[in-house]
């Protein structure tokens, strides 16, 4: 590939962590250790049976990652927690170095890992780009000739000369998103920051980044957990998993494989403790461990089978009736219908398995991603989310013989009652 | 177009010089958002630029001046409280301000980029802005005190108070830089910076002229390179004090090689301090 053409070259890429206590706390069991070092002698802070140096207690966050990315590309980033999506994009915006590996980047870099990042609380709206201008490195008359445009699309010009504590976390967005969008870096990153925005403002940035990319040329960078902000913005997609790249190319294989690798392909029988939870509490006084597909060899259903699940959970504490969620959604990740069940009183602590039996007869074939979730009522009727796992399984409906997802959509509805009317 | 490399090993020597050039109105914006910032919602505002110096001085005057009787080589107290402060506040200052750079600044470090000696740079510059409006003070004082003849400036030797300015600000900054790449890693530092610096007020001629110690102890104070510094400026402004070549010379290779050995260190722990805090 022509050096030209490139915004960002990535070579084998490794960024190393250490795990638990940082340093040896104390100035002087550090000066010790560096002492014995360089004299060739044993570290005498040296736990004993400990492996020499700082192996066994770290890990490796990327692993080795090559990556050529086009001038004007529009590149979303995903992978389950931990992947490394966010220490790759610190790399590249120079927050912290790699421990081995080179990256060349062509182009200035602005960025918006957080919301707001480098704006001060005191400062008025205008004052705040002249900020963020200045730490992208750009001068003063770079920034006074996109002021203007960037107040237009943030919305606020009434409120630009007031400090921005004053502002709801929502201008805040809107600022700060406008600021990154218009200062002329020639790369874009992005860290998951339009969730906080309303969906109006949502879809202007979506289609600024493609405009940016598209009319300017300008390189963009997308990670986010949203497939549909990933479908609607990125035409390259990469797949990170512990740190190595495991796909890259078309955004809804990207999609697919990403899904794919975080469920194995037809399990009957999952420990749920691995998976990652969403907790209203941190300390839930119910959590779902061990999930299984009752009497089934393959997670494939024939016409007419109910999905049978024996789900269960580790209960530490009496509970209110607890009601059970299901949400499937489709291969592409796109959210389908969710199933409640009636209200069920647990009676005993410790290990319970709930049998939940749920017909689903009106799903067309293909393959389904079920999110499950235990649930309790508040007094208002809101439902509040006692555990729940997105993307628990996933399954395979045999469906109806005929029929056309892209015509007739994933699911029927029940029969339309016809009459003649007299 | 701009090329950036990153790479893993970097040169020790490599002080990114250029892009920090670059940076130079990012300086200026910072200095100037710490003043904003730090008088707003205030009902003096920046009268309290005049205010505590003055408050401090007098508390001098009472226990130095009048309690201890510590001599001031003739000078009027206030004068020579003021001045000593002005002077001693501004080195403290770029000590202490830069100590927590990495520390304060973790949120904002951890999620942009931009060469990290802005930061150190703009809060010595900010310092200095602070010492020039309470030189105004310190001036008003003297023009009056002159004018009756109770002080003999020497006027034509001012051209020295910046180059002297410059040395006190490095040697500050790479004070405070250095304690600031260590609180990384050790945050006690922190706890011990603002007892150090105020021993280090008491160990240099700031309350106290130099000729008023006893010559053992003078010899002991040579060694702290703030107090040649402090004694030439005395010379400049008052027409008192001691200033001899030697000690004079050692405090500028003293300022210089702190300053040196604090930017390499910074540039040193600013790649991977995120990794840490």
């Amino acid at each position: 590939m022509q050096e030209q053409e490139l915004a960002l070259r990535i070579r084998g890429l490794k960024k190393q962590y250490r795990l638990g206590v940082i340093n040896r706390g104390t100035l002087q069991a550090e000066l010790q250790s560096w002492w014995a070092q360089k004299r060739g002698r044993d570290d005498p802070n040296r736990r004993i049976g400990a492996e020499t140096g700082a192996d066994g207690q770290s890990f490796w966050a990327l692993d080795g990652i090559d990556l050529d990315i086009r001038r004007g590309e529009r590149v979303g980033i995903i992978g389950a927690n931990g992947a490394g999506k966010s220490t790759l994009l610190k790399l590249i915006c120079r927050i912290t170095a790699p421990t081995e590996g080179e990256i060349d980047i062509w182009g200035r870099v602005s960025s918006m890992l957080e919301v707001g990042t480098g704006f001060h609380r005191e400062m008025t709206g205008r004052e705040n780009i002249y900020m963020n201008g200045a730490i992208l490195g750009m001068s003063r008359a770079e920034i006074d000739a996109c002021l203007e445009n960037i107040i237009d699309f943030s919305e606020l010009r009434e409120f630009i000369d007031t400090p921005v504590k004053r502002y709801s976390s929502g201008m805040f967005v809107k600022l700060a998103f406008s600021v990154a969008a218009h200062l002329r870096s020639e790369i874009m990153i992005m860290d998951e920051v339009l969730a906080v925005g309303d969906m109006a403002f949502q879809q202007k940035c979506l289609s600024r980044m493609r405009q940016a990319a598209d009319e300017e040329g300008r390189t963009v960078l997308y990670v986010s957990h949203n497939m549909t902000t990933i479908r609607q913005l990125c035409d390259r997609c990469i797949v990170l998993s512990h740190g190595r790249v495991i796909f890259d190319g078309d955004a809804e294989r990207a999609i697919a494989a990403y899904l794919n690798q975080s469920i194995g392909d037809n399990d009957v029988d999952m420990d749920l403790t691995v998976k990652s939870h969403i907790r209203k509490t941190a300390c839930s006084s119910v959590s779902m461990t061990r999930l299984r597909l009752a009497d089934k060899v393959t997670a494939v259903y024939e016409p007419g089978e109910d999905l049978r699940l024996l789900l269960t959970l580790e209960i530490s504490e009496p509970l209110p009736p607890l009601y059970f969620r299901l949400t499937l959604r489709t291969e592409t990740d796109l959210g389908l219908a969710t199933a409640w069940s009636q209200p069920l009183t647990m009676e005993r602590s410790g290990e319970n398995t709930v049998r939940l039996t749920l017909p689903i007869d009106s799903l067309a074939k293909g393959c389904f991603y079920a999110s499950i979730g235990v649930y309790r009522c508040d007094e208002l009727g809101r439902m509040l989310p006692l555990d729940h796992i997105s993307h628990a399984f996933k399954f395979e409906a045999s469906g109806l013989p005929v029929w056309n997802v892209n015509a007739h959509g994933y699911m029927h509805l029940p029969q339309i009652r016809a009459a003649c009317e007299t | 177009m701009q090329h950036t490399h990153i790479s893993a090993r970097q040169s020790l020597f490599d002080l990114k010089l250029r892009e920090f050039w670059q940076y130079r109105d990012l300086v200026w914006l910072f200095t100037r958002r710490s003043f904003k910032v730090s008088y707003m919602q205030t009902i003096l505002g920046p009268l309290w630029l005049f205010i505590n110096p003055l408050l401090t001085s007098i508390t001098y005057v009472v226990l130095f001046g009048s309690i201890a009787k510590l001599s001031t080589d003739g000078v009027p107290q206030l004068l020579f409280y003021l001045s000593g402060h002005a002077l001693w506040a501004f080195f403290a200052g770029c000590v202490t301000s830069n100590a927590s750079t990495f520390t304060d600044n973790a949120s904002l470090f951890g999620k942009v980029y931009f060469p990290r000696l802005v930061m150190p740079v703009s809060s010595v510059l900010s310092r200095l802005i602070q010492f020039g409006i309470q030189m105004l003070m310190v001036l008003a004082l003297l023009i009056w005190y002159a004018g009756k003849g109770m002080v003999a400036p020497l006027w034509q030797r001012w051209f020295l108070l910046p180059l002297l300015l410059l040395q006190l600000g490095i040697l500050g900054m790479g004070v405070g830089i250095i304690i600031s790449s260590l609180t990384t890693k050790y945050r006690d530092l922190r706890i011990l910076v603002d007892f150090g610096v105020s021993l280090w007020m008491y160990a240099t001629p700031v309350v106290y002229p130099l000729s008023t110690v006893s010559d053992a102890l003078r010899r002991l104070l040579r060694w702290n390179p703030v107090t040649p510094v402090m004694e030439l400026y005395r010379r400049l402004l008052l027409g008192v004090g001691q200033v001899d070549g030697v000690s004079l010379s050692c405090s500028i290779l003293v300022s210089l090689a702190v300053a040196f050995a604090g930017v390499l260190i910074f540039n040193r722990i600013e790649r991977t301090f995120m990794d840490t805090v």
